[in-house]
């Protein structure tokens, strides 16, 4: 069997001392996780190794020791070999380097006393019995904040047994506590780890996660004035909830409210995949405000909204005045009546749109819903009347073919002409068959006024709903867009881990083969399917033939039914 | 270390490199023909010849532009995602498997496939079109299920060796993977 060994790049120049880290179960492989330099107590040692083991639930050992030679120090390894004593182990790892050679020197000291090393094997020999040894570099900062896709939850209790690769990632990422303490402090025990390289820090970071907590709270406080004030009685009647659920701007604030309440939450979150929600809702709500601040400024600049306002009532009355009398009376009366405070409407409208620009897009779906509710009404008469056209036609036509439409069975069956009255079949008279004939000749040629009528409603009304479709499409597309794991993924990709890669380290003869371990960012593919905002809307269940199939026959169409559950 | 003359399926010849880093880690690297100066020549010419036909009759300069972008950009999407310069294939026994696709651009793709997850590398063949391949391949083993094959990832799918280069490999791989499992 071979043993891996993980070491962390920042130790290759750390001074001599005592390697702690921890033994993978099941796996030959060692994680090493920090250097404890000389001199130490070893009663110490042992003491710090507990409490950390108490804190962080990960094994924490002494696994071997570490030598790195400097001029005028001599007389380092037989002190070395003295400390297995000290620390009883099952095997005792000397790792070493030497002056001139970039190769680490490795070697395995087991229980019983037996020596193993890693040497070059003379050509010849059948592979020796003894362990091989594998040196893997790794980027301990990088692997600890790194989170391995496949996301697994901790609590998940699987009988999959978890890959290596996964422990090692597990255990450097639970060792948070060992990190804190350094080679500079003044303490007991001086160690090398990654924050020896240089303590990462910044001020407005630290300022910013210590003042979030009270602001937190005071917005899941406003969060529950709001949601108080949703759960009025008046507000649950029928027609209001009705209303209320076909208008997007309505559908859109409830929504934006449930993620007000992920965000705000005080709890700090727990997994992974709760994070990253949490972050992608907050910064795609900060992008939304952006790009709503963005709209207003660009709509109220140049008096914008006088001239819409303008141009918006002599075009509203001139498609009204291209329809029905009766209907378009009423509704160019009414726009008569408002048409000196459409501007002022306009203005308070166009404002909520710092409330973020899928608001405001709700706004305008639902604006032109109502103004062309007309539209609608017109194409629901139109496609009765053709459909109903249609099935008449087509029971007529049946008739004449001596067929009939069997609605047990809900197929066709055939009727004979026969008189005779003893056979199963129905009969029919020619009676019956004369007034067929005129009901049949009167609806075809009254059927392309009609087909016409239903047209151009149809086309009208597609029109539309494609046109809020659009719109839906881009509000759904903000919504569920995971800003935050696509910025993450430019800016830090070994944050998100599909997996990892291995060079090979140069050779020199009589030292361990080498390996560096870098992460292997996941691909933009995987991110964007992985952290996806589920959503509440659904696209169109009918295909393309289905569509076509109902256009032509009149039945209604309804694409864009929203649902009430959430969807991913 | 050795190379020979192999030809992939197609009859263009590849070169095969074999890397013994220690007695459990080989590399194999199989390297594509590159891309062919001729052929881009012949690509461009044509395309903008055709171009400067269509301005002839159009007298729209908006052709020849389009055409030069077009070329450009075609040129630049095909050397980055499509043209791929060698693959690699890195043994290490006991840790995994690794591979590798490095593409004319200089883009690296690489996934590694740890040797728990790994049941077997094997040769494989494929019925295509009119022709019988050989590909070699890794058996994944169900998480689940560890006597059943869960997937299976062709190896040296853009190079696509014959059955000469694929045995040498092969026979490289079962000596790793007999000494470490």
């Amino acid at each position: 069997m071979v043993l891996k060994i993980f070491f962390p790049q920042c130790c290759n120049t750390a001074d001599s001392g005592l390697l702690v880290g921890h033994w993978i179960p099941g796996h030959n492989s060692a994680v090493v996780l920090a250097v404890i330099h000389y001199p130490f107590i070893p009663g110490q040692v042992k003491k710090y190794l507990s409490e950390l083991q108490s804190q962080t639930q990960v094994d924490l050992t002494v696994l071997g020791s570490w030598s790195m030679p400097k001029e005028g120090k001599e007389g380092m390894d037989s002190f070395l070999k003295d400390l297995s004593t000290i620390f009883p182990q099952k095997c005792w790892l000397q790792l070493s380097r030497e002056i001139g050679k970039r190769g680490f020197i490795c070697q395995v000291v087991q229980n019983n006393g037996k020596l193993l090393q890693d040497r070059e094997q003379k050509n010849g020999d059948e592979g020796s019995e003894g362990d091989k040894i594998i040196l893997i570099h790794y980027d301990q900062r990088k692997v600890m904040l790194s989170q391995l896709h496949p996301v697994q939850d901790v609590g998940q209790k699987s009988d999959i047994e978890h890959s290596e690769l996964r422990l090692v990632f597990q255990t450097v990422a639970h060792s948070q506590p060992l990190f804190f303490l350094d080679k500079y402090d003044d303490g007991p025990l001086k160690l090398t780890h990654w924050q020896s390289e240089g303590r990462e820090a910044s001020i407005i970071a630290e300022l910013l996660k210590q003042a979030s907590v009270p602001v937190c709270i005071f917005l899941t406080w406003l969060l529950s004035l709001w949601h108080w004030f949703c759960s009025f009685r008046i507000l649950h009647l029928y027609p209001v909830l009705f209303i209320s659920s076909k208008l997007s701007t309505c559908v859109q604030s409830g929504y934006r409210a449930v993620h007000f309440k992920t965000v705000f939450s005080p709890k700090k979150a727990a997994t992974h995949m709760e994070f990253m929600r949490k972050a992608n809702i907050f910064v795609s709500f900060l992008l939304d405000i952006a790009l709503g601040l963005l709209l207003i400024s660009w709509l109220y600049r140049e008096n914008r909204i006088s001239k819409l306002a303008d141009t918006l009532v002599p075009v509203a009355d001139r498609v009204a005045k291209e329809f029905f009398l009766y209907h378009i009376h009423l509704w160019s009366s009414y726009i008569h009546l408002m048409s000196p405070f459409i501007e002022r409407i306009l203005w308070y409208v166009g404002l909520s749109a710092c409330l973020g620009l899928t608001f405001a897009l709700s706004v305008l779906s639902d604006i032109v819903a109502l103004l062309t509710f007309h539209i609608y009404c017109f194409y629901v008469y139109g496609a009765r009347l053709y459909c109903l056209k249609i099935y008449g036609l087509s029971s007529l036509w049946r008739l004449f073919r001596g067929k009939k439409w069997n609605v047990l069975r809900q197929r066709v069956d055939s009727c004979s002409y026969d008189l005779d009255q003893n056979t199963a079949d129905t009969t029919l008279f020619p009676l019956q068959l004369f007034i067929g004939t005129l009901l049949f000749t009167i609806l075809l040629f009254l059927l392309p006024t009609t087909a016409l009528y239903y047209l151009v409603f149809t086309l009208l009304r597609l029109v539309v709903v494609l046109f809020q479709g659009v719109i839906h499409l881009s509000v759904d597309f903000i919504n569920s867009f995971p800003l935050f794991a696509i910025g993450l993924r430019i800016c830090r990709p070994y944050r998100l881990a599909e997996g990892v890669k291995f060079k090979v380290l140069c050779q020199e003869p009589g030292t361990p083969l080498h390996l560096m371990m870098e992460i292997n960012p996941l691909k933009c593919s995987s991110v964007l399917q992985c952290y996806r905002t589920p959503t509440y809307s659904c696209y169109p269940k009918d295909s393309w033939a289905a569509l076509c199939k109902k256009l032509f026959v009149g039945e209604l169409i309804y694409p864009w039914k929203q649902k009430t559950d959430k969807t991913d | 270390m050795a190379e020979e003359e192999f030809t992939d399926i197609n009859g263009n010849s590849i070169s095969l490199d074999c890397q013994t880093h220690s007695a459990f880690c080989r590399e194999f690297t199989v390297t594509s023909p590159k891309l062919s100066l001729r052929k881009v020549m012949v690509y461009t010419c044509f395309i903008w010849l055709f171009a400067y036909a269509v301005f002839f009759f159009t007298e729209n300069t908006a052709v020849l532009s389009s055409a030069i972008i077009l070329t450009l950009v075609g040129m630049m999407i095909h050397i980055h995602f499509v043209k791929v310069d060698h693959e690699t294939l890195l043994i290490i026994g006991s840790l995994g498997v690794q591979l590798s696709s490095s593409y004319a651009s200089g883009r690296e793709s690489t996934i590694f496939i740890e040797m728990s997850k790994l049941k077997d590398i094997v040769i494989n063949e494929a019925v295509y079109m009119h022709s019988i391949i050989y590909y070699l391949c890794i058996l994944i083993k169900d998480p689940t299920d560890p006597e059943t094959v869960a997937s299976v990832v062709p190896l040296f799918q853009s190079s696509k060796p014959r059955l000469n280069c694929l045995v040498q490999v092969y026979r490289s791989c079962q000596e790793i993977l007999a000494q470490t499992r």
